[in-house]
């Protein structure tokens, strides 16, 4: 059931889960990007704003008008709010020679967990979220920082209506019009007759939000022409990659002669980990204050391109850059698939327009592919 | 006295050699018995015989200044111990000592080494089996240098 | 904007899978210059602790760091719970000077073990290297407790030098059982010991095992596992039934953390134990 709502239902949406007691999350223009922060009004969105990118560049520029979604994604994810990158796991105390654990006689303190709601999730990140919910409160081990987020999260996804150069959510089946995961979702459909939004209710909660504020049922021409925003979007997509049988592609192609290439490039400055929405790896570390009274157990963001993210004694695992990048996009790409059972990449384009020196994953797919070893090995 | 002949028949080493090989290198072989302590034979010695271990211990060492004696590598029952004999000039590496009583077969190098010289295809058998050992030596001692157990294996 | 600090963060998550438990020194023993071994207890309050051979925990020094350290003592034994490691890093060389009565987290067991219940009729073959050996003296204890349920076990362990070997005195005990065959070699010595010295591949050809009905489980360096591997099949024991304990950089345990991947696996919770068979092109890439 679609709905229309106009321009200043956006405002009227954050107000209303303001008062429902969500700290209202979304992306707004700083430091020459869209980032993403907290939405005090809608008056903080990006209106007038869109995004140029292409492999190692991005810029933001104005379009004069009064959308405010015209743009794709920026260099930050949704996981800093989900997976932020520094945490606290636990803290222990020393007094004396007596050490005190968590649960054993502590009294845990801290202020309750934040209700998050997220204003303009793309549908690629949609996917991205998703994608990290199987990593972290999967069926084995789960997180219970990420799941106590993550339980109360109110998502209001924004479906796009232009790709940048850099986007491929279509290769990786994530977009451009968001399906599910959602408790609204809005297509900002702007022409010379102005501004409106189509929204749908994904969840209960999602239609019960949407009752709150002035909306109508949406008409035939407003569901055409959101379709038609949509299909567009999809049409213009300028990258594309490859995913048939990507798996034993890149499994099979361990010794291919692009790697050294690359690497030649690579500055291994974890860029691309740091921005990509589904990258997950961190390190656990302990730590203690000046005179050891605290010990606190940290969780922070790694990536697989540091020297030493594969140490063990005596040296790392992975020393040249041609290894960590060949690990890097073969889990992306591949080994994900036998771990989570989709692929880890969302095709939000983000390591590509990051990258210092504009490695573009979709070029490296499509170069292995075109060299590929003929004689299969299997990688089990 | 025990013929040697089913003893050399039977080991690894010499299988598949014809019976006439088989008794051309029998008429090199003899028993011989080393006591505890014994050195078989010395580094820089003439390399004249090899010998093919039926029973204890050998160890092949080397005398370093500083050091001592150090063993490198322990051989026994069913194993062969040197190779000298066969390559110029005939000289042993190293240090042999039986650090059990041991018996063992001993073969006349310089006997076998003639009959080598006669018959090619006798010394062609000898030395591809000694290359096999060689082989085997060299991979087990590559490993050994590797010094895998040390803390920053 | 939005803060996301420490100050507004619970000091800890109850049931988190990152909390250790606190366990108590009983006892520390020295067993060669460099490695030693603790014996824990637990709290009285707390459940039993259980582990199968071949699993680790994750060992906590206050405010020092987390290392997975493999436990080396008898999965029978209630009530303590035994650690053998080297002091090599900032965290072993900590626990090393730690005493009787000091106190140590634990978060665990992680980890596939070893088939011990898969070898249940058939011939054993342990082979060990170096510090290899403490992960698999569970295996051992277990093999030995229930003797009658398998066929020929033979121990073949192989380190550094005579002063090097671990846990001499059981060892001495274990040859001297006529059910159990154990052959141990030194890399090198000085003269003066009677042992065997060479790699510890060179023990294989000589063990008495049947190869068309043997399982193994080897532990060690990466390239004594590969060589070890490698003579075993040559010996006819087929790829499957061959077990190794592999290592990588595992920081959580508990396949989160994304360090420990090889290949697709997270060693900490698809391994450390894999039939060799199945990683068998894996472990001849390089830097994977």
């Amino acid at each position: 059931m679609a709905h229309r709502l106009e321009t200043a239902a956006l405002q009227s949406l954050i107000e209303v889960l303001q008062q429902r007691s969500y700290t209202v999350l979304g992306p707004t223009p700083r430091d020459g990007a869209i980032v993403y922060d907290v939405l005090s009004s809608s008056a903080d969105l990006p209106k007038g704003y869109t995004d140029e990118q292409s492999p190692g560049h991005y810029r933001l520029h104005s379009n004069g008008d009064a959308t405010c979604f015209a743009f794709t994604v920026g260099p930050q994810s949704w996981k800093k709010f989900l997976f932020p990158p520094t945490i606290r796991l636990f803290s222990a105390f020393r007094n004396g020679k007596t050490v005190t654990l968590p649960g054993n006689g502590m009294n845990e303190t801290g202020v309750p967990v934040k209700k998050l709601a997220f204003f303009g999730v793309r549908s690629c990140e949609l996917h991205a979220i998703g994608i990290q919910d199987k990593v972290f409160i999967g069926p084995s081990y789960q997180d219970p920082h990420y799941r106590r987020l993550r339980e109360q999260l109110f998502v209001v996804a924004v479906n796009c209506s232009r790709p940048s150069d850099t986007c491929f959510c279509t290769s990786m089946a994530t977009g451009p019009k968001a399906t599910g995961g959602f408790d609204i979702a809005l297509t900002e459909v702007a022409d010379a007759s102005g501004i409106f939004y189509l929204a749908e209710g994904g969840t209960k909660l999602g239609e019960d939000v949407l009752m709150s504020v002035e909306h109508r049922p949406a008409g035939t021409e407003d569901l055409a022409k959101a379709e038609s925003v949509l299909n567009s979007a999809a049409a213009s997509m300028q990258k594309m990659l490859d995913t048939t049988d990507i798996k034993e592609l890149l499994y099979q192609n361990h010794e291919h002669p692009e790697w050294e290439k690359v690497a030649a490039r690579c500055l291994t400055c974890t860029n691309c980990t740091m921005v990509c929405p589904t990258c997950f790896c961190h390190t656990i570390d302990d730590a203690t204050d000046l005179v050891g009274s605290e010990g606190i157990r940290n969780r922070r963001w790694d990536s697989c391109f540091t020297l030493d993210f594969s140490y063990i004694h005596g040296g790392s695992v992975r020393i040249s850059s041609k290894a960590r990048y060949r690990q890097w996009m073969t889990h992306k790409l591949a080994a994900w698939i036998d771990q989570f059972g989709t692929s880890g990449c969302v095709g939000c384009g983000r390591c590509i327009t990051w990258c210092p020196v504009a490695i573009d994953i979709t070029e490296e797919a499509r170069i292995i592919r075109e060299g590929s070893a003929s004689e299969p090995e299997q990688m089990t | 006295m025990e013929s040697l002949e089913p003893i050399l028949t039977a080991h690894p080493f010499f299988k598949g050699l014809d019976q006439a090989h088989i008794n051309l290198i029998t008429g090199c072989a003899s028993n011989v018995r080393f006591n505890e302590g014994k050195f078989i034979f010395r580094e820089g010695e003439e390399a004249h015989q090899f010998y093919l271990i039926r029973e204890g211990r050998v160890a092949i060492e080397l005398f370093t200044p500083n050091r001592g004696h150090i063993t490198i590598e322990t051989l026994d029952e069913g194993d062969i111990v040197g190779w000298s004999w066969l390559i110029p000039p005939y000289n042993w590496h190293f240090d042999a000592k039986a650090i059990e009583a041991t018996r063992a077969i001993a073969l006349d190098g310089k006997c076998l080494r003639k009959k080598c010289e006669d018959d090619h295809d006798l010394g062609f058998e000898i030395l591809k089996r000694f290359a096999h050992i060689m082989e085997q030596r060299l991979a087990s001692t590559r490993i050994q240098l590797l010094d895998l157990y040390d803390v920053r294996a | 904007m939005f803060e996301h600090n420490v100050s507004t963060e619970p000091l800890y998550i109850e049931g988190s899978p990152f909390l250790p438990e606190p366990y108590v020194i009983r006892r520390v023993k020295r067993e060669t210059e460099d490695t030693f071994t603790l014996e824990l207890e637990p709290k009285p309050s707390a459940h039993p602790f259980t582990f199968l051979p071949g699993q680790f925990n994750m060992v906590y020094v206050y405010g020092v760091g987390e290392i997975p350290i493999s436990i080396s003592g008898d999965p029978s034994a209630r009530g303590v719970l035994v650690h053998t490691t080297r002091a090599v890093g900032s965290v072993t060389k900590a626990m090393d000077r730690l005493k009787k009565g000091d106190m140590i987290g634990i978060r665990g067991p992680y980890g596939i073990p070893w088939p011990v219940d898969e070898a249940v009729g058939k011939d054993v073959v342990i082979v060990a290297g170096g510090i290899g050996l403490a992960p698999l003296r569970p295996s051992l204890y277990t093999l030995l407790q229930n003797r009658d349920r398998y066929g020929k076990v033979v121990l073949l362990y192989g380190t550094r030098t005579p002063a090097d070997i671990l846990f001499r005195e059981e060892l001495e005990q274990w040859r001297a059982r006529f059910d159990l065959d154990v052959f141990v070699t030194v890399d090198r010595a000085m003269a003066g010991w009677k042992g065997n010295v060479g790699v510890v591949t060179t023990l294989i050809a000589k063990s008495p095992f049947d190869p068309r009905n043997a399982v193994a489980m080897i532990c060690g360096p990466e390239v004594m596992m590969r060589f070890t591997a490698m003579e075993l099949i040559k010996r006819g024991v087929d790829g499957q039934q061959i077990y190794v304990s592999m290592e990588r950089n595992m920081e959580c345990g508990v396949g989160l953390c994304g360090h420990c991947q090889y290949g697709h696996h997270f060693v900490c919770k698809d391994g450390p134990v894999f039939r060799y068979g199945s990683i068998k092109d894996l472990i001849m890439k390089w830097e994977i």
